[in-house]
């Protein structure tokens, strides 16, 4: 296969090169991640990306299936086939020529790299006010787009849809992803230490509540990303969840919504 | 579903699982289908107390009656009960024998 055209794409200080040999294609991934296209040179991994034509086969529903097996990570879904070997640090991915499949992929592959350091995906909205990060877990309609579409001028938006978690230490750093929602704009490429987490739910007034730390684990793990059906896997992210609201604080807000809601966001 | 002592119990934790106390509560999930639970302290301490050689009566009596001075026959309904769910999902085996194994494990 010929790789003449390549972009990296750094979300969260993880570049992954993407070399396919298809020049438009090449185009539309830097304009679509624009603001996350890296340096080239020293990739975390490399991935082949294969333009296939569509098959009926290729437009079904099917769900998302992500195994390991041989060393290999194997990815599914009706619009894309990839794999992934960590070790290697070199990949695949068979798909048509369209921005959402490998979207798909590379949100799999980011689960799959900061499970094993402690991080994690999550269904949230992100944002940057004085130096911190805050996030807004929710599930669809829980209102993250309406928060970060609130946001004032002041807070810098990481995400409207998925927030990037990364273990520093003992810290946690928000980063920002070019995974969108229905805003559909890209988030800021910058990071900050997490100062809360805000669970969301709308209401007649804007509030903020404590949540007990087994009730903002039990929340968060249903908003974690995570595709594989590894039992390694699974307690990793469970572990990280607990270790995670063990540090940071969970906080339920309640908002109506208006832009006075950012008030209590400080 | 009451105690029947023709019937006995052996219950014991699925190595297939991850557990964590979190703020006084054992949160529990299994890590063959990601289901999840949180365990109260009655539970917990069933939990605690499962190492397949103990009959569950045994537990509920010493453990749930004397702890929690709970009546026996809700202590053991509502154990029968927490035992059966837990074990639908592979988070609890359960056996009508005890474990010989000498690698048992031992209450957590």
């Amino acid at each position: 296969m010929i790789t003449e055209h390549q972009v990296a794409i750094d979300i969260g200080g993880v570049p992954i090169l993407l070399r396919t040999e298809n020049a438009e294609f090449r185009e539309l991934l830097a304009a679509r991640y624009t603001g996350f296209v890296g340096r080239s040179c020293h990739p975390s991994f490399t991935l082949d990306v294969e333009l296939v034509p569509p098959t009926p086969e290729m437009a079904s529903d099917e769900d998302v299936q992500v195994g390991f097996s041989n060393g290999q990570w194997q990815l599914r879904r009706g619009d894309f086939q990839a794999q992934w070997d960590p070790l290697a640090k070199t990949g695949w991915v068979r798909q048509t020529p369209n921005p959402y499949s490998i979207d798909s992929v590379l949100r799999i592959l980011h689960s799959l790299v900061l499970a094993k350091e402690g991080g994690f995906l999550l269904h949230a909205a992100g944002a940057i006010r004085n130096g911190s990060a805050f996030l807004f877990s929710g599930v669809s309609g829980a209102g993250k787009t309406t928060i970060a579409s609130l946001a004032p001028s002041d807070v810098m938006l990481l995400t409207d849809e998925i927030s990037y978690i990364r273990k520093t230490g003992e810290d946690y750093m928000a980063c920002g992803t070019p995974f969108a929602g229905e805003l559909a704009r890209v988030g800021e490429n910058c990071s900050a230490r997490i100062k809360t987490v805000y669970l969301l739910a709308q209401g007649p007034q804007n509030k903020i509540q404590p949540v007990p730390v087994s009730e903002a684990a039990r929340c968060l793990l249903r908003n974690i990303l995570f595709f594989a059906e590894d039992r390694d896997l699974v307690e990793l992210v469970f572990r990280s969840a607990c270790e995670f609201v063990e540090k940071v604080p969970v906080r339920r807000l309640t908002f109506m919504p208006d832009e006075g809601v950012w008030d209590l966001i400080r | 579903m009451g105690f029947d002592s023709m019937s006995e119990k052996y219950i014991s934790r699925s190595t297939a699982i991850a557990a964590r106390m979190l703020g006084g509560e054992l949160m529990v999930m299994s890590s063959t289908d990601s289901t999840f639970f949180t365990l109260n302290e009655v539970a917990t301490a069933i939990w605690q107390a499962a190492d397949g050689r103990t009959p569950l009566s045994e537990i509920v009596s010493r453990v749930v009656c004397e702890e929690f001075e709970v009546e026996p026959s809700v202590a053991h309904s509502d154990a029968e009960q927490f035992v059966a769910e837990l074990s639908q999902h592979g988070i609890l085996m359960v056996s009508d024998h005890p474990n010989t194994d000498p690698s048992v494990q031992e209450p957590a």
